[in-house]
């Protein structure tokens, strides 16, 4: 039986990728940010995980608003990195883990997940920030991942409640996976932060601090609101803690808190991280 | 009609109304994440835009740099911040010109909340 082993989030603000190309993370605007993550890349060289799922949103590098899926599972044996048109440097191919996506994509589809599935799929900032934060200086990824896009784009999103239940029913499949790999499930993006509009640069300590608080002990807390009831409070693209809810179901059951960094403003956004273990 | 039923002040959510209205113009900002079109559109602006069929608005919109106009033409900031990037707009850039703030401003209405955390 695959174990998991718990889950990390992140943060996934383009911005950062732009500083580790260039080398600013002990510079005083991003220590604060980058200080929250040598405890938990520690945790994952001691855990050493072999497989990596990954919740995240597509900022329009895979996807376009002529085909946009609620849930995308990849199923594809290499994933790539590209150009998304403002100068990220192209960060080095993921390796999947077809065999272990399609059981996944069996067992959520079987649990009435109309999900969409992808044997091609590029993957954007939103998977390769969180991947350069946590395996900094990789020259080879040390996981094999099986990402999952969230539409986060294009109204009406899914609900909390479903990304959640999504979570749920991608723990179930892991557990019923007959082989021994050890997993961790990743979600990126958040918190709050909103890049559009009158409001632009609105963001919510309160709310933050309540998602970084339930998240662990309560994570059905964050799920009685509906998508923009969260975009209200947590800014258009605070709604990215969505990726959040559901890599949260995924580690399923009770978790410790191991790490936990807050720190505004990373460009126009409250960035954080969060390590919770599966007790 | 979703967003009547839940307006939120200063934000637009996307919904398939903007969608359909701003399908060109997403359309040619998605296209922006080739160098080679990036490099067309700064060559000739106006047979780029006119190759991807925007509307009046929203060539207006492009042409005037005004990213709440492109909004309202249907923009989505996902696909609109290719634009941005392509004159060298950082997400910062464009929320001063959204929120009639002087980017030094808007750094500093930013770092201020950090402050107070």
């Amino acid at each position: 039986m695959a174990e998991i082993l718990g889950g990390v989030f992140t943060s996934h603000v383009p911005a950062i990728g732009g500083a580790i190309a260039k080398g600013l993370q002990k510079d005083d605007y991003w220590r604060p940010f980058f200080d929250g993550f040598p405890a938990i890349s520690e945790w994952l060289s001691e855990k050493k995980p072999d497989i990596a799922v990954v919740f995240y949103n597509d900022h329009g590098l895979n996807f376009f608003l002529d085909k946009m899926p609620t849930f995308a599972v990849g199923a594809a044996p290499q994933y790539d990195n590209a150009d998304e048109g403002w100068g990220l440097p192209v960060c080095h191919s993921l390796q999947g883990a077809p065999e272990f996506s399609w059981r996944l994509i069996e067992h959520l589809v079987g649990a009435d997940f109309d999900i969409t599935t992808c044997q091609k799929m590029l993957v954007d900032h939103a998977v390769m920030v969180p991947f350069q934060l946590l395996w900094p200086n990789a020259k080879e990824w040390p996981v094999r991942v099986v990402p999952i896009a969230i539409n986060t784009v294009q109204h009406p999103l899914p609900s909390p409640r479903r990304c959640l239940a999504l979570g749920h029913a991608v723990h179930d499949a892991i557990e019923r996976w007959d082989g021994d790999e050890r997993v961790v499930v990743i979600g990126t993006g958040g918190l709050s932060h909103q890049l559009d509009g009158e409001r632009a640069g609105f963001l919510n300590k309160d709310y933050d601090r309540f998602c970084l608080d339930s998240l662990g002990p309560e994570p059905e807390a964050l799920v009685d609101d509906t998508s923009l009831d969260i975009i209200e409070k947590a800014g258009s693209q605070g709604i990215e803690i969505l990726n959040w809810i559901a890599a949260r179901g995924a580690i399923g059951g009770r978790v410790v808190e191991k790490s936990r960094n807050y720190h505004i403003p990373i460009s126009n956004t409250a960035a954080a991280s969060l390590l919770l273990e599966r007790a | 009609m979703h967003a009547e039923r839940h307006a939120i002040p200063g934000t637009t959510p996307f919904d398939g109304a903007m969608a359909q209205r701003g399908y060109e113009l997403n359309a040619m900002c998605y296209s922006f994440n080739d160098a080679e079109n990036r490099k067309a559109f700064l060559e000739d602006e106006d047979a780029y835009c006119a190759k991807f069929n925007l509307t009046e608005d929203q060539r207006r919109a492009v042409a005037s740099r005004n990213v709440l106009a492109m909004i309202e033409a249907g923009g989505n900031i996902y696909y609109l911040a290719k634009l941005a990037g392509i004159f060298g707009l950082s997400v910062q850039d464009v929320g001063a010109q959204q929120t009639g703030m002087s980017v030094d401003d808007f750094k500093a209405m930013l770092l201020a909340e950090g402050m107070e955390a």
